[in-house]
């Protein structure tokens, strides 16, 4: 689409600029004027450059939280996509049934977070809840909070419940937009089911997948109150994540300092995987552009 | 093909919603039965757990707090987005690609690395405990999400009809307001819900601004932990009554959120 140049614009956009700058570069600047001074009380502060840097760097425990992170962000997007879009192929399409559905699925987005925590400590404990007593019914010894492996396979489960319904809709209402037409042709080419999910489905759900995946990598690289609730981080530093370490840096030991430096350390990395991921996609999108323009 | 989906779509809504019963299951059970006997549905039928949150303000007042908050966040939201979405869909403006992923980046920012400043920002300007500061904060993220969505919508709708709009007669803001927001309604109906969905689940930020006035029932919740150990029937009844508002907005805007997500670009 054409738009026109107009500066005036700019008082169109003025209130959310206010608004987010308010909220967004005041507490950046804080955040960075902490990372570089040693702040004893209001009077002795002292430049210390990038030392809060380095030390949040060289901390085994961050690096095991970071670590512990990419592999939980990595599992549930790799779970949560695929099933993601299975669950949107089946949704039925019309009717009340797909009301029914749409309801069913939103309902553990629309959960608070510390709730959802709640449910799954409910659900899985091996007293009380219906998985726990469940598994340990049929032999096998579960216990989320006294075993690493269980509690880092509960806190995947609750997030896939929580989480693939996110990926579910996206991908459904991606689905209703492609035209009859297209599945008309197909039938007519007799092509399979994996044929039309491939050729036709999958491209057209490009685009909210995209925002689908970006989203899903960023917040599930921030979680805190779900673990936080179920397991507290447990047991040991199992389930610790990022921000879970970061706000025991802060407001447990009020390690100012390192923790300021660390905060901005965790905020570049999401925004670098998340613009790399970003152009890499527009990237690939514009050589496919340039190939079927070349081709006709 | 059909039944094998039938199935599948079935057993994933099994899924979803075996632990949201087994919550309203405790939630109308004595504590005794809880940890005494196991079953799938409450033997003696209690309504004891919802008597203690109706009964004491405390707790309720946690409820108005938390839809108080969110229903501001959506309407500041909604204000300050519709006029900027318009900007970016319809007009070139000096800085307009850096504005835009300046705004997203702050979606992108954890919570918990906002949390220390804006403790001390939400004080130093005396809105710590109200209701206005959570929303505001919560506007980091609901804002750029919001103007994302509705770009999309309104990028889809021709610009032929601004244009003719104008040439009418019609002022700017009679044309938007008249004729451009039904146009982008399920737009608005999907902003709605994200603004909603993302206000009332956090909870990082709104527990950290809050102390007594304005604190959000999921921070409140957190007392059924005591010495004595869990009260999980008053734990389970208040986290069943949170989930209540979620499935009334899905509701309203189910309509919307099915033809939206595709008309747009999200």
């Amino acid at each position: 689409m054409n738009k026109t140049q107009n500066n005036k614009a700019w008082f169109l956009v003025l209130p959310v600029f206010l608004l987010v700058a308010f909220s967004a570069i005041i507490p950046l600047m804080t955040v960075v004027n902490y990372s570089v001074q040693d702040i004893f009380d209001q009077n002795n502060a002292y430049f210390v450059g990038v030392e809060w840097y380095r030390e949040v760097l060289q901390d085994p425990r961050l690096q095991d939280s970071l670590l512990r992170q990419f592999m939980y962000s990595g599992s549930v997007l790799a779970i949560e996509i695929p099933l993601g879009i299975a669950v949107a192929l089946m949704m039925p399409t019309r009717g009340a049934m797909a009301s029914l559905t749409l309801i069913v699925l939103a309902i553990p987005l629309l959960i608070p977070w510390n709730v959802v925590g709640t449910i799954w400590q409910i659900f899985a404990r091996a007293d009380i809840g219906l998985l726990g007593y469940v598994i340990n019914g049929m032999g096998i010894d579960y216990n989320y909070a006294n075993n690493a492996v269980d509690a880092w396979l509960t806190v995947v489960l609750m997030d896939v419940w929580h989480w693939t319904s996110l990926i579910a809709l996206l991908c459904y209402s991606g689905l209703r937009a492609i035209p009859d037409a297209y599945y008309q042709a197909a039938r007519i080419d007799r092509a399979s089911n994996w044929a039309i999910f491939k050729y036709i489905q999958l491209p057209k759900l490009k685009g909210v997948l995209i925002i689908g995946i970006l989203l899903r990598f960023m917040d599930s690289f921030m979680i805190y109150t779900e673990p936080f609730v179920l397991t507290g981080g447990g047991p040991g530093n199992s389930t610790t994540f990022l921000s879970q370490t970061l706000t025991k840096m802060a407001i447990g030991q009020f390690d100012i300092g390192p923790a300021a430096a660390f905060s901005m350390i965790y905020f570049l990395i999401v925004l670098l995987v998340s613009w790399l991921f970003f152009t890499t996609i527009s990237q690939l999108d514009k050589d496919k552009t340039k190939e079927i323009s070349h081709e006709s | 093909m059909s039944r094998r989906k039938n199935v599948g779509i079935w057993a994933y809504s099994v899924f979803v919603l075996l632990p949201v019963y087994w919550l309203i299951n405790m939630s109308f059970k004595s504590n005794e039965e809880i940890l005494g006997t196991f079953s799938m549905w409450p033997q003696q039928f209690t309504w004891a757990n919802y008597q203690v949150i109706f009964t004491d303000p405390s707790w309720y007042n946690g409820y108005f707090n938390s839809i108080y908050y969110v229903v501001l966040n959506s309407i500041i939201t909604l204000l300050v987005a519709l006029p900027a979405a318009y900007a970016f869909s319809r007009y070139k403006f000096v800085g307009d690609k850096h504005l835009f992923f300046w705004l997203l980046t702050n979606r992108m920012a954890p919570p918990a690395v906002f949390l220390l400043p804006f403790f001390q920002l939400y004080s130093s300007v005396g809105l710590f405990d109200t209701h206005i500061a959570v929303a505001l904060a919560h506007c980091l993220f609901s804002v750029p999400l919001a103007v994302w969505i509705l770009e999309g919508f309104m990028s889809s709708v021709p610009r032929e009809i601004d244009e003719t709009a104008f040439i009418d007669g019609y002022s700017f803001p009679r044309f938007f307001i008249r004729i451009f927001l039904p146009l982008i309604s399920s737009g608005i109906g999907v902003t709605v819900f994200f603004s909603f969905m993302f206000s009332w689940v956090e909870l990082l930020l709104a527990r950290t601004l809050t102390s007594v006035e304005a604190k959000p029932i999921a921070a409140i919740m957190t007392r059924t932990i005591g010495a004595s150990g869990v009260d999980w029937g008053v734990l389970a009844a208040a986290g069943v009554l949170t989930i209540i508002p979620g499935i009334l907005v899905i509701y309203f805007v189910r309509n919307h959120v099915a033809k939206g997500f595709a008309l747009g670009r999200v």
